[in-house]
């Protein structure tokens, strides 16, 4: 399968902007920042949650705690392991019970990578109230599950690819939508 | 009794230093005449036009499992798959169930071959009652049974003392102690070599000590008795030093060794492949050139199979739970000509020599030659024939060879016993001798 | 890297890179066992043998855990418990594991290659938790995870592994795993206790343990089984401890900060002194801890990759979610 850029929806400064908003919006809706905790899901969603966490000490001037998840052991596709990297692993050195988090990642899609994470963070512990931030959410959901914050909402089709690029792991900022090669398709 | 002509063929016989296209014609069993070009009316003829024409093979070492284990062969496959590598005669070892340490166990082998073999069969008597390595066995009985030759194969003679008689004892009856060298406190509960493979898998090892020890014991035993000493399956070069030594020295002694000595060493057992469990045990490459070494300059006399058929269920075990031993009848002859007369190592006369009239003069056999009036036993082969060793082939009821799957050349096609055809084209056509 | 193997059998043919793969993936999940649930549902519906025909606690404990906080379904046969004892083959036991249909076989075995033979013969993935003398990798991994972690790497480093080496599968999986990663290995011994042409696996041989000892950053202590003894091995442990048991004072000729290891169960006071064994500089708990974490990683990257087939049948999927988790 070969895919080529379609659109670029998102430039570095589309991203900050995106993020200051959504820091703001988590202040905002939960009143304060006590017992609020900063979750990101590795790859990207940890970087993207540092910067919010970032934002959210500029404008409050409190440091929130930042964890960070890595569901690979969660997920519901172990057979992917063959093509995978090696295994990450979850830092969150404190008790999650009682506390309100806001889980971020880079794209919202199938959801099934939510799923893993919420099922990972109940292990450690019973948080009174878990929101999700996602830079990008592109549809096609295959569980309950939806956004509290969102970056940028991009209608996309179930072929194309949405591609965020972040300056700690890609040494560029942008997301683009990729759609696949016409006559390249591979089964 | 049919009466036949081969044309056309190679015929290598080194009993009469003959390398040439001669024709043969074989009368009443016998072999009636060996020349340049025999024209003769109503006979058969067998063409054999770009083959070799050689004496019947001669096998000095193999094991029939009958009596005892009959699951794994018997006289009547064994000797199929005997007649299948070209050879015409066989000499069985005596570690059956029971023993040939009697003239009755002697007299039922040679019944049953009689009955069902489809070539010859030379029982070896035991050295030993029961192999125990304790009391002779009555060896002029044996003897007068038969036996071409006495050996506890499968058990060394530990009792130095006890081969020393045996020695004595066997050389009034001109016959000869085959001796499988082992000395079993030092190859204790080995498995395989002791080198760097054994190091590397972690199996114990059979030191060549454990051989080289028992060599030279006999050498020095055999030196003293003057008797007729002949060593079985060599398989280190240390093994091969000392019986050259012996032999420069005067020392009336002959040497064995099998083709998996000559082709394998101990690198392929890293597969734990259990068909390559074997006693002695597949050495280094160093031994593996001693032993090349050893069958060009004469200081190993014969190359016999040392066939030892099991059973797949007691070769699907653990490596360590395997018993030791594989077949070879079936490819002994292709593979001597793939890895010795091929790669230059022996002459075509010299190979043949190792597998005709040089067991059979170690035996004392009248045969291993195409003289004009000796028994017409003949091997005919093609010599440039490849093939692929494939177990669905084999006439032997066991299938624990590690050469399933080579690829080799040399194919042999027509065997001739006593002026019987047993073998024609690769096929079978007659069951019996 | 990725993972690709079905089985881990041994050390001996496993690259630098997956050595170093499997190590990373196992520091990944130390932290699993320090959570409030020690549990994580990676191998959840994965069946999983422990066929141990050899006596171990021990062993077969680290693998139970390490399967249950993977969240694996668990069978155990032990050699007291199997069928094998009544006369059944290994290839019947083994026609039958296959049968039950599950996902990996750990397998103990008193001989060598027994855990090849298996691997061979069963579509399951195998590990091999011990085969005779010959190989323990996952041991040989914990080892190499602990010196990592306490020295930060493993290049470079002088390790002295001291004991009956011949008989040792510990010792040779080591050999592979430290000399692949870069470590040297020195053995030291009785000439009795070194198997022939050993040097030829990439280390060096002495007889004198204080030679051995110097400049060590870890000093491996192996256990001396009571029967060598009888078998003129040695002529008794009292001289073995005199001549090669570590004690305080040998250790001072390794580097001050080295790190004293063992594979247990310890004969205290014969190739270790009690001192040593439970002094400061050892590490012996910490190979404990560490061998649930190695354990928990081979299981779930062979686990992952038994149905390589469905993997790759499903990757345009899974890369879609890759390109979306990532
Ligand atoms: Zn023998
Ligand atoms: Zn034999």
């Amino acid at each position: 399968m070969e895919f080529r850029e379609k659109s670029k929806i998102m430039d570095g400064a589309a991203i900050e902007k995106a993020l200051i908003r959504i820091a703001h919006e988590i202040v905002e809706k939960l009143k304060t920042t006590d017992d609020l905790i900063i979750i990101g899901i590795r790859t990207r969603g940890a970087y993207l949650a540092e910067r919010i966490v970032d934002r959210i000490l500029e404008i409050s001037g409190v440091g929130v705690p930042l964890g960070i998840l890595d569901i690979t052991l969660y997920r519901d596709d172990l057979t992917a392991v063959a093509s995978q990297p090696v295994v990450h692993s979850t830092e969150i050195p404190f008790d999650l019970t009682g506390k309100r988090i806001v889980l971020v990642d880079d794209v919202l899609y199938t959801c099934r990578t939510m799923r893993a994470a919420i099922d990972e963070l109940m292990d450690f512990g019973r948080p009174s109230l878990v929101q999700i931030a996602v830079l990008v959410d592109r549809g096609h959901r295959e569980l309950p599950i939806r956004p509290d914050y969102v970056g940028k909402n991009v209608p996309t089709s179930r072929d194309e690819m949405v591609d965020v690029e972040i300056d700690e792991v890609d040494g560029k900022e942008q997301v683009r939508i990729l759609g696949l090669v016409e006559g390249k398709a591979g089964k | 009794m049919t009466n036949f002509l081969i044309k056309g063929g190679r015929v290598v016989d080194p009993a009469n230093n003959l390398d040439g296209v001669k024709d043969i014609l074989v009368e009443k069993g016998k072999i009636c005449a060996v020349s340049d070009r025999i024209e003769k009316d109503g006979v058969r003829v067998i063409s054999a036009e770009g083959k070799l024409v050689l004496p019947g093979l001669i096998d000095m070492h193999v094991h029939l499992r009958e009596p005892g284990r009959e699951d794994e062969e018997t006289i009547e496959t064994g000797t199929r798959a005997a007649a299948r590598g070209g050879f015409t005669s066989v000499a069985c070892m005596p570690n059956t169930d029971p023993p040939a340490d009697n003239a009755g166990v002697v007299k039922f082998i040679l019944s049953q071959a009689e009955l069902t073999g489809c070539v010859r069969v030379y029982p070896v008597g035991s050295i030993s009652k029961g192999l125990r390595g304790e009391e002779l066995s009555d060896i002029g009985e044996l003897f007068e049974a038969g036996v071409v030759g006495i050996s506890d194969d499968g058990e060394p003679v530990s009792d130095s003392n006890l081969m020393r008689r045996a020695l004595e004892y066997a050389s009034m009856f001109h016959l000869t102690v085959i001796s499988h060298c082992e000395e079993k406190a030092l190859s204790s509960e080995g498995i395989i070599n002791e080198g760097y493979v054994s190091t590397v898998l972690g199996l114990a090892g059979i030191p060549a000590a454990a051989e080289e020890v028992m060599v030279a014991r006999d050498i020095i035993l055999a030196e003293m008795t003057g008797a007729s000493l002949h060593i079985a399956h060599v398989s280190t070069s240390g093994s091969v030093e000392l019986i050259r030594r012996a032999k420069s020295k005067g020392i009336n002694l002959s040497a064995e060794t099998a083709p998996h000595y000559f082709t394998l060493t101990d690198e392929e057992v890293r597969s734990f492949d259990t068909n390559l469990r074997v006693n002695p045990p597949l050495r280094t490459v160093r031994d593996l050139e001693a032993i090349i070494e050893g069958l060009k300059d004469g200081t190993i006399d014969a190359i016999a199979t040392d066939h030892a058929p099991h059973s797949v269920v007691e070769k699907e075990q653990e490596f360590a739970l395997a018993p030791p031993g594989m077949i070879g009848l079936e490819t002994a002859f292709s593979l001597v000509m793939s890895e010795l007369v091929d790669k230059g190592v022996l002459s075509l006369e010299q190979a043949v020599a190792k597998m005709t009239v040089n067991p059979a003069k170690i035996l004392g056999l009248d045969a291993g030659r195409l003289n004009e009036g000796a028994d017409a036993d003949i091997t005919i082969v093609d010599p440039d024939k490849g093939y692929t060793v494939d177990a669905e082939r084999f006439a032997s009821k066991s299938k624990n060879s590690p050469f399933i799957g080579r690829e080799v050349r040399g194919m042999v096609e027509t065997v001739i016993v006593a002026g019987q055809p047993v073998l024609e084209n690769g096929k079978f056509v007659l069951e019996k001798k | 890297m990725n993972w690709k193997r079905k089985d881990l059998l041994g050390l001996e043919e496993l690259k630098k890179e997956e050595i170093e793969f499997v190590l990373d993936t196992a520091d990944s999940f130390r932290e699993i066992s320090t959570r409030a649930i020690r549990k994580v549902p990676a191998l959840r519906g994965r069946t999983i043998v422990l066929f141990f025909l050899e006596a171990s606690t021990r062993t077969r404990v680290s693998f139970e855990l390490a399967a249950k906080r993977l969240s694996a379904d668990l069978v155990n046969i032990s050699s007291s418990t199997s069928s094998m004892l009544k006369g059944e083959t290994l290839k019947d036991t083994i026609r039958n594991i296959t049968a039950m249909e599950v996902d990996l076989v750990i397998v103990r075995h008193g001989m060598a290659g027994a855990p090849h033979w298996l691997a061979r013969e069963i579509e399951p993935g195998v590990v091999n938790a011990g085969d005779g003398c010959h190989e323990h990798p996952t041991q040989a991994l914990l080892d190499m995870l602990t010196i990592r972690e306490k020295k930060k790497k493993l290049e470079g480093l002088r390790v002295a592994i001291v004991g009956d080496i011949s008989h040792s599968r510990v010792a040779r999986s080591n050999i592979w795993g430290l000399t692949k990663v870069g470590a040297s290995v020195v053995v030291a011994g009785p000439p009795t206790f070194i198997p022939p042409c050993i040097e030829k696996m990439g280390v060096t041989v002495k007889y004198r343990v204080e030679e051995a000892l110097e400049g060590a950053d870890v000093v491996m202590a192996l256990r001396i089984q009571r029967e060598r003894q009888g078998k003129n091995l040695i002529p008794s442990l009292r001289e073995y401890r005199k001549i090669f048991g570590i004690s305080r004072e040998r250790l001072r000729l390794s580097k001050p900060d080295a790190l004293v290891m063992h594979p247990g169960p310890i004969n205290r006071g014969i190739e270790l002194d009690p001192d040593v064994a439970d002094g400061p500089q050892s590490v012996i708990l910490d190979q404990v801890t560490s061998g649930v974490a190695v354990r928990m990683a081979v299981m779930y990257l062979l686990c992952g990759v038994g149905k390589e087939a469905i993997s790759r049948q499903l990757s345009a999927v899974s890369k879609k979610q890759k390109a979306e988790s990532l």
